[in-house]
């Protein structure tokens, strides 16, 4: 089931073609996605805009695989993954996909080394193990004294650079994160942008979903989204 | 790896469930009441039978008894006291017993008489038992002095006595046993063996000894006190003739006792006009003893198949709660990318602990209360293997069988949605 990180030729992570996504409310059809084409390159670093309802978060949920297209099809490095079991998708998220969310998401009665060793614990590492590796992340956060605590005793910013280790725990390609300052002051926020700048320069490809523009400059390029359609591209 | 795994999923259960320990408990406790219940009653209901099948195994299960019965219509008062009522057993019966059936192995005559037994100043009054040498077979009891009657006692008309433990600690108390002369009524006997004794009945039937008995050769009892007996009651005196009062007839196997017992029953009618036997079998009453707790523990299972129901929609209920509650969580560990299975497995683990934790605590509630049971009312428990087991298994399945739908709607939570629940 694991995907060959080298088998890529295009050198794109993910490909969308002629991806659909309709919802059916009531009596009527919503496309979120309408027939959209897009290439996300590895190692880039993507910001993507819209106002709400643009279809940015449908957008998300699909390249996450927690969603699955109407029509269309999904390239994960350059495999058609659209007719993936649950399971199969589940296990892509699990090696290949890191998710930071506005909220945080953090496990609440878990400690910050039981939500950072999450991760590791689907892959069935075994204790000490994941825990060596757990003290590594959280140390690269900056949070090494912070391991026993859990998460109601943490500032945002802190509870955010632990979602963030956490999702580098099982080393994936792709950080996808959802308004990742959405909830942190300015100056915290500088610092997440910050460590996503890093971890973008070792190489790991980051999608972003902003509607801050200030927060969108941090990123490479930036992708605007309207009525499920790509607008408009800036690339650096 | 699947055993780590296990014990991890096992050990994040327990921690969860402790984040709320005064939900986890009472949760519980439903399980906790049933399991002690279950396990309480079984071991009552197993006391009770087995003390029932006890006292049915002391009468012994290859044995057929028949009993001399005075008729109905003969009970009547206001007979003249001229008359005398001959009926019951006889010595020909006994002889035809031993002769027409081959099935038949050890056929004991009983004639009992009532006498006032002496020694110098000591009397009590109890029952002779004219009997042969294969009473003692029959009827198996520990010798604890002497020997019992023997063939040539009977053949001799010995006047020799056996006499019960209970019976020697009355008339002779301290003083040597054996070869001790004891009168039993008019007549001087040898005391030549004493026997323990038991006591007590079983349903309708009597246990053939009692503790005081005086056991001599049958053909001593007959020639000594003969066959007729006088019995004066509320100034009226009743002349009764009657050869034996009981037989006590052994069969080699089991499945020949009740064969036998309805050929004997139909032998003896072609001899006896009147209606002046009866036949008892002690097996048929173990059938019916076993039957009766059978239809016991069928009563016993439904009562606590119930208790553990309400155990279960009690675990069921809170499940259910903790999984919208956690709503969010599931959202969380799906997005990471745990598969639907493992979210069963994290549910289905939480609720078997709270079931087995539930039952253990119930297992030890239903184990200390028979123990009460017994020291306060005095009454035999029983704790078997069985009785434990079950209950356990059955707590764990509970645990299975109710955890399984929460932990599948668990399952089927939609990550997105999940996630932006509140």
């Amino acid at each position: 089931m694991t995907l060959d990180k080298a088998n890529d030729a295009s050198g794109s992570l993910i490909c969308l073609e002629h991806a659909k996504k309709i919802y059916t409310m009531g009596r009527q059809q919503v496309a979120a996605l309408d027939g959209m084409d897009a290439a996300f390159e590895k190692g880039s670093f993507w910001a993507v805009m819209g106002s709400s309802g643009s279809g940015k978060s449908t957008l998300m949920n699909v390249i996450g695989c927690l969603d699955r297209l109407t029509s269309g099809q999904y390239l994960f490095q350059g495999i058609n993954i659209s007719e993936y079991t649950d399971d199969a998708l589940s296990d892509i998220r699990l090696r290949h996909i890191g998710f930071i969310f506005q909220s945080f998401n953090l496990i609440p009665q878990l400690t910050v080394q039981r939500n950072i060793e999450l991760p590791l614990y689907y892959l069935g590492w075994d204790k000490e193990k994941s825990a060596d590796h757990a003290r590594n992340l959280a140390s690269m956060v900056g949070l090494e004294t912070r391991l026993t605590h859990r998460p109601f005793e943490l500032s945002g910013g802190q509870m955010q650079r632990v979602a963030i280790a956490r999702a580098l725990a099982a080393d994936p390609e792709l950080i996808l994160a959802d308004e990742p300052t959405g909830n942190l002051d300015t100056r915290t926020s500088d610092q997440i942008m910050a460590l996503l700048g890093s971890l973008h320069e070792k190489g790991k490809t980051i999608i972003m979903v902003t509607h801050e523009s200030y927060i969108a400059e941090f990123a490479q390029n930036r992708l605007y989204m309207k009525d499920g359609r790509i607008q408009k591209v800036e690339k650096r | 790896m699947k055993q780590i795994q296990f014990s991890r999923e096992l050990s994040s259960g327990i921690q969860t469930l402790l984040l709320h320990k005064l939900r986890s408990f009472l949760t519980m406790l439903g399980v906790v009441f049933g399991v002690g219940s279950v396990v309480a009653m079984l071991a009552v209901g197993e006391g009770a039978s087995k003390e029932a099948l006890e006292q049915i195994r002391k009468l012994g299960s290859h044995n057929i008894l028949i009993s001399s019965m005075k008729p109905v219509e003969e009970q009547a008062a206001g007979t003249p006291p001229s008359f005398m009522s001959i009926y019951g057993l006889t010595y020909m019966d006994h002889e035809r017993i031993t002769q027409s059936f081959s099935s038949v192995q050890k056929n004991v005559p009983v004639k009992l008489v009532r006498k006032e037994a002496r020694v110098g100043h000591r009397a009590v009054e109890l029952r002779v038992v004219g009997t042969s040498d294969q009473w003692f077979e029959v009827i198996p009891r520990p010798l604890l002095a002497g020997r019992t009657l023997m063939q040539k006692d009977i053949a001799a008309k010995s006047p020799v006595v056996v006499l019960t433990e209970f019976g020697a600690r009355k008339l002779l108390a301290a003083r040597q046993t054996i070869g001790q002369t004891i009168r039993l009524g008019v007549d001087s006997f040898t005391v030549i063996g004493i026997v323990k004794s038991e006591t007590g009945a079983s349903g309708a039937m009597q246990i053939p000894d009692r503790e005081i008995d005086a056991y001599i050769p049958i053909t001593t009892a007959r020639s000594y006190f003969g066959d007729v007996v006088i019995k004066m009651s509320s100034g009226s005196r009743l002349r009764e003739k009657v050869e034996l009062n009981q037989i006590i007839v052994q069969v080699g196997s089991l499945d020949q006792v009740e064969p036998s017992a309805r050929a004997i029953e139909r032998m003896l009618s072609l001899f006896h006009k009147k209606n002046d036997f009866q036949i008892q079998v002690p097996l048929a009453l173990l059938k019916q003893a076993e039957a009766t707790k059978r239809t016991f523990n069928i009563v016993l299972g439904a009562i606590a198949g119930i208790s553990l129901l309400v155990g279960g929609i009690g675990i069921m209920n809170i499940m259910l709660a903790s999984v919208t509650e956690r709503t969010r969580e599931i959202g969380i560990r799906r997005a990471i990318g745990a598969k639907r299975k493992q979210i069963i497995i994290q549910f289905l683990i939480e609720a078997m602990v709270l079931s087995f934790v539930g039952g253990i605590l119930g297992l030890a509630m239903g184990v200390a209360i028979p123990f009460f049971i017994t020291w306060f009312a005095k009454m035999p428990t029983v704790i078997t293997p069985m009785g434990i087991l079950l209950p356990l298994g059955v707590s764990l399945g509970i645990g299975i069988v109710f955890g399984l739908y929460p932990a599948a709607r668990a399952a089927r939570v939609d990550p997105i949605v999940a996630l932006r629940h509140e």
